[in-house]
């Protein structure tokens, strides 16, 4: 049996699909300015017996299919059970959100918290950031990897930052250490959601901002846990919403099928240093 | 409609910015409000008094000027109603929950001032409030910084703003504070009224006061049933109507309501299948049109069954207890009824987290929904604590913060939705 989750973020659209506990398929795009449309698109040709929808275009796409809707935030809690069984503090910095999950004991949501209404500190933010520099999004996290020195970056409103970041250019602060800056920034931010209700141990850390190897030895480092970052840290929340279409089954059953397939993500340690296991490669893969 | 326009004219609104107010509010309600599946028959007294809300009503009040009683307008469930009422005066609402004219609004307060203010002084500003135009005294008091402040930028604004200081302890002096303040009151009233309070105008004030507070409290109990017989929606309106409706018909509709919500329960009829997740919201006010997060939580697989609010229970719950035969004597009841509200303004504040437990167990919620509105500092700082202990006892709380605006209405569907899965999954 094949089911898939849907999940329609803000900045893209990611298709999962499982089949008897292994992911069989994933797929991305970006939003644009038809979620609809996209969703169709990655969803052409694909079959699967049933499907859950989940992320901000969820309600819409219920509309549309006729599917179940999950939140994103149990779509995650549910998701990242999938990838790691040991996690039980979830961060999920994407593009306009960023959520902290705490999970109990067996594996179900306990808690969580998200940012406020505004874009700051999540990837729109982090995007915003590096065209004010002049750096595409990899070049951002490389440049701010490189740099001796953070400058401070106070505000967190995504506008009044884009003002500070100009004005510390003009003052001829190297762009390196506004990046980190604007780094530590979101990393202190998300801190503050995280430290409120996370229980002890391993981070699992995803979304789109999980992609950026700064954000992620920052966290490791400010937190002083190690960080868990699954292979591909958009999917989860599709995954969690195909766990979540797939019926009642336990997250941490599910996380068992998926050792039994051989899959072995990447982890990093407090010191923020990755260490490379084999890395997952999907059935069929769209990336953008 | 056209009806009201001269008396709109002669209470200086501007018709064109309240003929806009009256449209949007009109379309919300039917959205909100008559859309809603097997409503109770007996809200549709209350829909009448909704659809009057700038036209009927205004009239009373304008019929009963002319009677020579007076209009208090006041923004909080500390100025007691029962000693207006002795005075012959009408007691009316003026909280506003609609982000109308902030612009205006941003031209005299700070930009960071909680919504509920803004929506005061937007009102005001752009004239369309005639509740607050038809006022012969408007009743300010001493609850947050944010008011306290903006009365005195509000005062040159309006015909006779008078601040009512309030305490901030629960302690002798603090009782004693509120006591002489309501003696105070008590002073103003009479002089503008030119009657006297007297033993038995006071008792008839709490009578009157009682009933109508007995009234809702029997609403708020009926609402611990499964399936729900009433919205939390259309429990809201009731408890917003509440500071708006004359008291006695107000009492008098809100108990046929519930004599209907007797049948229901005993039937079994529910207006949410039975099973459905049953919350709690706790926090700030919710003025009328202020029905975005009720909205969303009923939109969103869970019903509301209660309030723990100044519209709500924390206003309403408490009767005075008409004990005595002097002024002094039923001075003291009233003083004692309104010392035991349980507001954030107070340091320390424990009876408010201990009394939404209660309401818990005997409403059988599942989980609070704490609501604060952006920048009011007391519900909000209150907030962090409230949920702690409240989670320590096992009941799963939900924090929000929001405003009058619906731009963050996805932000919060998804919150909610989550914290109603999380809930589900026990």
């Amino acid at each position: 049996m094949r089911y898939a989750g849907i999940d329609i973020g803000s900045r893209t659209v990611k298709l999962a699909v499982l089949e008897d506990g292994r992911l069989v398929l994933a797929r991305k795009a970006v939003t644009s300015y038809n979620p609809l449309a996209t969703a169709r698109e990655l969803m052409d040709g694909v079959e699967f017996t049933g499907v859950m929808a989940t992320g901000y275009g969820r309600h819409l796409i219920k509309g549309h299919l006729d599917c179940p809707v999950i939140s994103e935030i149990t779509a995650f809690a549910r998701g990242a059970g999938f990838f790691s069984h040991r996690c039980r503090s979830i961060l999920d910095i994407g593009g306009q959100d960023t959520k902290a999950i705490a999970l109990d004991e067996q594996g179900e949501m306990a808690k969580f918290e998200m940012n406020d209404k505004c874009a700051a500190g999540t990837g729109r933010f982090l995007e915003v950031m590096a065209t004010a520099l002049g750096y595409t999004l990899e070049e951002f996290s490389a440049a701010a990897l490189t740099a001796g020195k953070a400058v401070n970056i106070n505000s967190m409103c995504t506008v009044f930052a884009e003002s500070e970041v100009i004005s510390l250019t003009t003052q001829g602060v190297p762009r390196a250490e506004v990046a980190l800056g604007i780094h530590k920034a979101i990393v202190s931010r998300s801190l503050g959601l995280l430290k409120r209700i996370a229980p002890p141990g391993e981070v699992f850390f995803a979304g789109g901002v999980a992609l950026n190897y700064c954000v992620r030895s920052l966290l490791a480092k400010e937190m002083g846990r190690p960080v868990f970052v699954p292979p591909d840290p958009q999917i989860v929340g599709a995954v969690g919403a195909a766990l979540c279409a797939t019926g009642r089954q336990r997250a941490a059953d599910a996380a068992g099928a998926t050792r039994a397939g051989g899959v072995l993500p990447f982890s990093m340690d407090a010191g923020g240093k990755t260490t490379e296991s084999r890395c997952w490669a999907p059935a069929a893969s769209k990336t953008f | 409609m056209s009806d009201y326009r001269g008396m709109w004219t002669k209470l200086g609104l501007d018709l064109e910015s309240h003929d806009a107010l009256l449209s949007v509010l009109g379309g919300a309600y039917g959205d909100i409000y008559l859309a809603q599946k097997d409503r109770p028959e007996g809200m549709k007294y209350f829909d009448f008094v909704m659809s009057e809300v700038h036209g009927l009503r205004i009239k009373e009040l304008m019929d009963a000027k002319a009677q020579g009683r007076k209009v208090i307008g006041s923004y909080c469930v500390f100025v007691p109603e029962e000693l207006i009422l002795a005075v012959e005066g009408v007691s009316v609402g003026l909280c506003a929950g609609a982000e109308f004219n902030f612009a205006g609004a941003e031209e005299v307060l700070p930009r960071n001032t909680c919504a509920l203010i803004k929506s005061a002084f937007g009102f005001k500003l752009g004239r369309v409030c005639p509740y607050l135009e038809a006022s012969d005294v408007v009743v300010g008091e001493n609850t947050c910084d944010g008011k306290k402040k903006s009365y005195e930028i509000l005062k040159p604004m309006v015909k006779d703003l008078y601040v009512m200081d309030l305490p901030q302890m629960k302690s002798e002096m603090g009782r004693a504070l509120l006591k002489e303040e309501y003696r105070r009151f008590i002073g103003k009233l009479e002089e503008v009224s030119g009657r006297k309070v007297t033993a038995a105008s006071m008792k008839k004030g709490i009578e009157i006061v009682n009933a109508k507070r007995q009234a809702v409290k029997r609403l708020a109990a009926l609402r611990a049933a499964d399936p729900a017989p009433i919205s939390g929606l259309d429990a809201l309106l009731v408890n917003q109507v509440f500071f708006y409706d004359d008291p006695v018909r107000f009492t008098e509709s809100t108990n046929k309501l519930c004599d209907e919500l007797e049948e229901r329960v005993k039937k079994g009829k529910g207006v949410f299948p039975a099973g459905t997740t049953q919350l709690i919201v706790s926090g700030c006010p919710m003025a009328v049109p202020n029905w975005k997060l009720p909205m969303l939580i009923e939109g969103g697989n869970a019903v509301i069954v209660g309030e723990e609010s100044c519209v709500g229970e924390r206003g309403a719950r408490r009767i005075t207890e008409t004990m005595g035969d002097t002024v002094d004597e039923l001075l003291e009841a009233i003083t004692e009824r309104y010392f035991q509200i349980d507001c954030a303004i107070f340091t320390p504040n424990p009876t408010r987290v201990a009394y939404v437990q209660e309401m818990a167990k005997n409403l059988h919620a599942q989980g609070i929904v704490h609501y604060s509105l952006q920048f009011c500092q007391p519900y909000i700082v209150e907030s962090g604590p409230v949920e702690k202990a409240l989670e320590a006892e096992g009941l799963p709380t939900l924090r929000l913060e929001t405003d009058y605006s619906q731009e963050d209405a996805g932000q919060l569907k998804t919150r909610i939705e989550a914290f109603v899965e999380r809930l589900q999954k026990k």
